[in-house]
């Protein structure tokens, strides 16, 4: 039994894989979705400031709005490299 | 008061065709004045599926162009009284739907008193399928259980609920789940998202499931919608959701495995 139940294991588990990769996929799109317009300019003149004082790469700025009861905050997040 | 009510899904080939002629067809035999249009310009294809496609003259974007009238280009239905087609155009000019025509077109349609205009969106989210979209009072989102169509489900959802009209007015589109090609044997196996999946996911009211069935290629081989074929689940199905969408209280049908009998578990 234990040698068919392997294989049926394996088929439950594209069915929750394809939920789960869902799951994660929809949340993001849907966060980027609800962001202001000017997010992209605001991260791109961000990136050049900081640029002035460190050498940082396109993917160590990532901004983020997070929607809160009756105020919204916009969230910064820099990886400076190994020094 | 007469309703638009869009047929939408983002992906291609999940059944937008199939659930406008066959919800618009379900309708009228309920005894309303309904019209179904075909917002797929350059890909006209409801006609065929309704049966109707040699008796198109003129189309959708004649009537915006005044190039004819509105009621000479509704195409009457022969087998259920109160139901007309308005055919999508062949024409390959993509900004032939204007804003204001089909605005125009949808307010003349509301004057002859029909109940319910019923948009077949096209595929994608291009200028046709945001025009089917933006006049809508309610929303049918077509999905089947597959990743693909249900994130495109959530991408059309999330227009819907900011650039349609409504949204521009603050006020909600009503939205609507119907799940096509549900295999309930796939879903048992653990090979395809569940019902239940599908909503957790996308959040909106269910209004039906129609389950994979033979019927549906049947129905549009014979240019017959498949809500007549009565005694098909298919089409059982969607005359379930046509009654629900209508106010009835329909329980769900053909979510479960057929259990199978004796002789079917050895010779079927």
């Amino acid at each position: 039994m234990r040698f068919f139940d392997y294989f049926r294991q394996n088929k439950k588990n594209s069915a929750s894989q394809a939920k789960e990769r869902l799951q994660i996929l929809i949340a993001h799109e849907r966060t980027s979705r609800n962001a202001p317009e000017y997010l992209p300019q605001l991260r791109h003149d961000l990136m050049s400031v900081i640029r002035k004082y460190v050498p940082i790469d396109d993917e160590s700025v990532k901004v983020q709005v997070e929607k809160g009861a009756g105020f919204d905050v916009l969230e910064l997040n820099i990886t400076l490299p190994d020094s | 008061m007469s309703k638009v009510i869009v047929v939408t899904s983002g992906k291609g080939g999940v059944g937008k065709t199939t659930t406008s002629a066959a919800f618009a067809m379900g309708l009228a035999k309920n005894g309303f004045k309904t019209v179904v249009i075909d917002f797929d310009v350059g890909l006209r294809n409801l006609d065929l599926i309704m049966g109707v496609e040699r008796r198109v003259v003129y189309d959708f974007v004649n009537v915006i162009n005044g190039e004819a009238g509105l009621k000479q280009s509704l195409i009457k239905d022969k087998r259920v009284e109160n139901l007309y087609i308005l055919p999508a155009s062949q024409t390959r000019d993509k900004d032939a739907l204007s804003q204001d025509g089909v605005e125009s077109v949808i307010k003349e349609l509301k004057n002859e008193g029909f109940d319910y205009i019923v948009c077949d969106s096209p595929a994608g989210i291009e200028k046709g399928a945001f025009m089917a979209l933006y006049f809508a009072d309610e929303a049918i989102v077509v999905t089947n259980p597959e990743i693909s169509s249900v994130r495109d489900s959530d991408r059309i959802l999330g227009i819907l609920q900011s650039k349609s009209r409504h949204a521009e007015q603050g006020r909600e589109v009503k939205e609507h789940l119907l799940i096509t090609r549900y295999s309930p044997e796939r879903v048992d196996e653990g090979q395809m998202l569940a019902v239940e999946d599908i909503l957790e996911i996308l959040a909106i009211p269910l209004l039906g499931v129609i389950p994979e069935s033979n019927a549906v290629l049947q129905a549009s081989n014979q240019g017959d919608p498949v809500i007549l074929a009565n005694k098909t689940r298919a089409g059982q199905a969607y005359s379930d959701i046509v009654s629900r969408f209508l106010g009835k209280t329909v329980e769900h049908r053909f979510l479960d495995t057929e259990r199978k009998g004796f002789f079917r578990r050895i010779f079927g």
